[in-house]
Formats: C-alpha cells, structure tokens, sequence
C-alpha cells in the first residue's frame, strides 16, 4: 500500500487563458494513485484543457502541476496519453501498426527506430484491444471505434503508470465501449491511475470510482458516490440537468 | 527531326542541366511530402514568392551572382517571410490564409521593385536576375549542381536521420508534445528543410511557380501508396521525372520558359496518378462502384430467391404436420 498522502497528479491554482477569457479558473485537483477518475463537464468546461495542460502541452497562466511529486517534464515515461481521435488526420499514409509503435518513440529517445522488441510489444497492446487482425490495415480503412482503440493501443505500448485519455468513449458503439471499459478497469486493477474525459453522465457510476466536476472551476472532486451528487451536477451543469432527476 | 537532334549527341549543357533538374526535383518532391501532408501547401508558395527580394538584395550587397550567395539571400528572405507569417498569426487576429497572401505579395512585390531598380541601374552584371522570377534552367551550370547536390543531399540526410519525429510531428502534434518532442524546434528544422528545397529550384524553375514543385509531386505520389516511406520515394521520383523532363523539352525548342514546362510534367504526372492509380484513382474508383452494385443487385436477387423458396418449405411443413 502506497502512503496516504502520495498523489499521482497534484494540480494547484491552475489558470489556463486563452487570450483574455479564462477556460480554467484557480483549478486544485488532487488524483490518489490507482483510481479511474471521470472528468465531467459541460461543453466548454475545459475538460480537454485540464488534460492538456496536466501534459505541458498548454501554458497555464498560473499554477502548478505535479506527478508523483515533480514536474511533468521529468515524468513523461510514466504517463501515457490518448488525444481526441478527431485530432489526427486518419487519411495520413501509415497502418495500425506504426501508429501503435509510436507510443515506443518517446522510450526510444533520438534517432534510434523501433526494433523487433517494440514490434512485439505493439502485437500485445493491438491483442489487447482486439484489433491483431488489423494491423497491416491502413488507417483510414478504421471505423471510429477501431480508430479509438488503435490510440488505446499506442498509450498501452507506452507502459505508463499513469494515463490521460480525452474522449475515449467518442462515437464508439455499444460493444466497443464495453471492451475499453473494462480495459481501463484492468489497468486500474493493477495498480495504474486513469483519468477519463467523460461525456454521458448515465453511466458515470457503473465506470468510475473516482469523479471529477468541471466547468470552467473545479466543483467537486472525490470518490463518485459522495461526490455525484445532484446538488453537484446541477452546480455544474447550471438548470440545464432537470433530465437527471429521476436517476 | 531537327529538333530531336540534339538527344543524339549527348549535348553536355543539356546532361548538366538535367542532372541539375533531377536533383532539385528529388530534393522538392520528398520534402513536399511533408508541406501536403501538413496541409501546409501554399507555405511554400508563399516562401518561394518572398525568397525573390532575398535574391535582389544578395546582389545589391555583393555584386555577385554567385548561385550560393543568391540562395543564401532566398534563403534569409525566405525564412523571414514564414517568420512574419507565424508572427501575424500568433499575435493578431488576422487568419494564417490572410497572412500567407498578405506576406506572399508585399516580398513579391518588393522584390519586383527591386529587380526593376536593378535593371534600370545599368548594372552590367545583372543580366539573368530575372530569370528567378519565371526560371531559366539553361542558365545552370557544373557549380550549381554542385550546390544543388550539396545542400540538397544534407537536406535529405536530416529529413532521414530525423524521420520517425517528423513523422510523429505530422501525423499527430499533441502526442509528439506530451512523450516531449520539441515540437517548435521540430517545426522550426522542417520548415528550414522546405526553404531549402524552394531556394535550390528558384534558378531553374523561377518564384512564381517553385511551390508546385512541392505540391505536385506528393500529390501524385500520395494517389499510388499508403506508406509514408514510399510516398516519399515515389514524390522524389516524380519531381525528378518532371525536373529532367521539363529541361528536355524546353531545351528542344527557343522560347520554351524551362520552369513552366516543368510544371506542366507534374501536372501531366498528377493528372495521370488521380485519374489510373488504383483504389485512389477515378477510374478505379468507378470500376468499383459498378462492380457493388452489380454484386448487391445478384446478392438481393438471390436473397429473394432464396426467401422465396424458404417461404415454400415452410408452407410445406406446415402443410405435412
């Protein structure tokens, strides 16, 4: 067991700007190691921010973040990241399988090119996914679903104690959003810290132990049966969660 | 016949003009690749447009048309031009397709000004400048081949030895970022690799038309393959068909401009790849089309058929019990 007061991600006064309008205001957010945690907002929250910001890849106007203790930048081998799969061009040249063996370049360093073990490594992580069969496949010949669990695949091979998805349910069927759950959930059972930009809040409470509200401030953060409130949800959603009622 | 004559005797101004051709489409062909696949096709017209005044004030400095001298203010010209572009973007308003015409026209209408004031200046040496603006590969000799091979070989050489960053840097920005590749630095190197190869083809194939060079080949290129190592391979093999094809025939008769009829074989190279190439291509693409729906029509035939049929064994057993 790992100390109380370990924190795989340990954000403080976090203010992110783009240009003058504020998309996070003074965030504070702590997330312990080992939990799956649902960020949830409405649109324009600034859910994919606070993921973009957590990974350096936005330059917060305030605050801090930290994981396990140090800044991002000396903990990249320890976090994996899967974007929006809209954020990608699917028509560029490439197949499954390259696209996989990206997550081994930032092991790799400079220069260097993957080798038979990355390859392998790449073959399990596609298993996993259930996309083996695909991996010759080029990339615009995957369906949204595939596509989506290609990008979980990348963030496998990275073999990161902690993971960030933005939207990993996007536009995924039934079945396919029920494989990558129950992924996510393996991963958590073996000791990794998952953070999940989450859209439908129906099925928050099947999903995740561990809950974040966002809207532009921090509402709540905690485990989701304490912090899943009504009174929460309808602080973050404003009077537009009159549909959640009869949950 | 008279024409073809020279093909026959191996005219040596024409190998070192081919040879220079080829080596500048090669160059421009596989580093296109990585413009069009950024979408970033009409940054290298706008490099090529504001390399012109590069070349302007490189002679006004030093009275020399030594090519490298010249290819070193495109270059700076170039360079500055993209630089106030990314500028106007980050700090203003005004969207990146504004500032690519805005910066594109102002260098080239001030390098136009400036070619003017040269000509009118008497400068006895000045004669050719204005080659660069529509190109003249007759005009290359055994030393710019050499620059040509030179700078474009180390071009090359860094886009291979950094292959698998800019690739990530392509395909997919964020995650490049977040596994901590130097994203700006990277953009930087690719950027400083397009003006290369827009510099090294201003000679030949002149400002206004050098961005094609870029476009074409990887355009074509990307119709025949999936993979981006042959995609780059092939955008090479098309620039360079092009280069010397254009040279060739442009050199068979006076009055041919060299840069436009290079253009115009990678057109010819994009029209024939969008038009044959297979599982991209149009005709293929129609083939398939009507090869579907006559499978679907047999498929829906044998489906009623085949419920039809059902419906009657049914109807039998039912019958029987």
């Amino acid at each position: 067991m790992q100390a109380p007061d370990v924190k795989a991600i340990e954000v403080t006064d976090l203010t992110v700007a783009y240009r003058e309008t504020p998309v996070l205001w003074d965030i504070d957010l702590d997330v312990p190691p080992g939990v799956l945690l649902a960020i949830v907002g409405p649109n324009g929250a600034g859910k994919t921010t606070l993921i973009k910001a957590i990974l350096g890849l936005v330059r917060p106007a305030a605050g801090n973040v930290l994981i396990y203790n140090k800044p991002y930048a000396l903990q990249r081998k320890i976090v994996g990241y899967v974007p929006q799969r809209g954020s990608v061009d699917w028509d560029f040249p490439t197949n499954v399988l390259d696209v996989v063996m990206m997550g081994r370049y930032g092991a790799l360093g400079w220069i260097r090119r993957p080798g038979k073990q990355d390859r392998e490594m790449a073959m399990h992580a596609l298993e996993k996914v259930g996309m083996e069969k695909y991996t010759t496949r080029q990339i615009s010949q995957l369906s949204g679903g595939q596509q989506q669990r290609v990008f979980l695949a990348r963030a496998l091979v990275q073999d990161a104690t902690i993971y960030l998805m933005d939207e990993p349910f996007q536009g995924v069927d039934a079945t396919t959003e029920r494989a990558i759950i129950s992924l996510l959930q393996e991963l958590r059972e073996n000791g990794k810290t998952v953070v999940v930009v989450h859209h439908d809040l129906q099925t928050v409470t099947d999903y995740f132990d561990w809950v974040t509200l966002l809207n532009i401030r921090r509402i709540a953060s905690g485990p989701v049966d304490e912090t899943f409130t009504s009174d929460n949800l309808r602080e973050t959603y404003g009077g537009r969660i009159a549909f959640m009622k009869n949950r | 016949m008279d024409n073809l004559y020279f093909l026959t005797r191996f005219d040596y101004t024409l190998i070192i003009v081919s040879i220079g051709a080829a080596l500048l489409g090669t160059v421009s062909g596989a580093l296109g690749t990585y413009a069009v696949l950024r979408r970033q096709s009409l940054l290298g017209d706008a490099i090529s447009h504001a390399a012109l005044p590069g070349i302007a004030i490189a002679f006004l400095l030093t009275g020399s048309k030594t090519p490298l001298i010249l290819v070193l203010g495109a270059a700076v010209a170039g360079w500055l031009g993209t630089l106030i572009i990314l500028s106007i973007v980050r700090l203003t308003r005004i969207k990146y397709d504004s500032a690519l015409g805005l910066v594109l026209s102002t260098f080239f209408g001030f390098g136009l000004v400036l070619l003017t004031f040269i000509q009118r200046s008497g400068n006895a040496n000045q004669a050719g400048l204005d080659d660069f603006i529509f190109g003249q590969a007759a005009t290359i000799l055994k030393r710019d081949v050499l620059t040509i091979g030179i700078l474009g070989g180390v071009a090359l050489i860094i886009m291979v030895i950094f292959w698998k960053e800019l690739k990530l840097l392509i395909f997919d920005e964020g995650f490049a970022a977040s596994i901590g590749l130097p994203t700006r630095s990277l953009d930087i190197l690719l950027t400083s690799l397009l003006v290369i190869a827009i510099v090294l083809g201003l000679q030949a194939v002149g400002a206004v038309l050098m961005s094609a060079m870029l476009v074409a080949p990887a355009v074509a290129a990307r119709q025949w393959t999936d993979r981006l190592n042959l995609m780059v391979t092939l955008a090479a093999c098309f620039g360079a068909f092009a280069g010397v094809s254009g040279t060739i025939i442009s050199s068979s008769a006076t009055g041919i401009p060299t840069g436009p009829t290079i253009i115009l074989c990678a057109t010819v190279a994009v029209g024939f790849s969008i038009a044959f190439a297979p599982n991209r291509g149009l005709l293929w693409n129609s083939i398939k089309q009507r090869r579907n729906r006559r499978n679907l029509k047999i498929a829906t035939n044998k489906f009623v058929g085949a419920t039809a049929a059902e419906n009657q064994i049914k109807e039998n057993d039912t019958r029987t019990s």
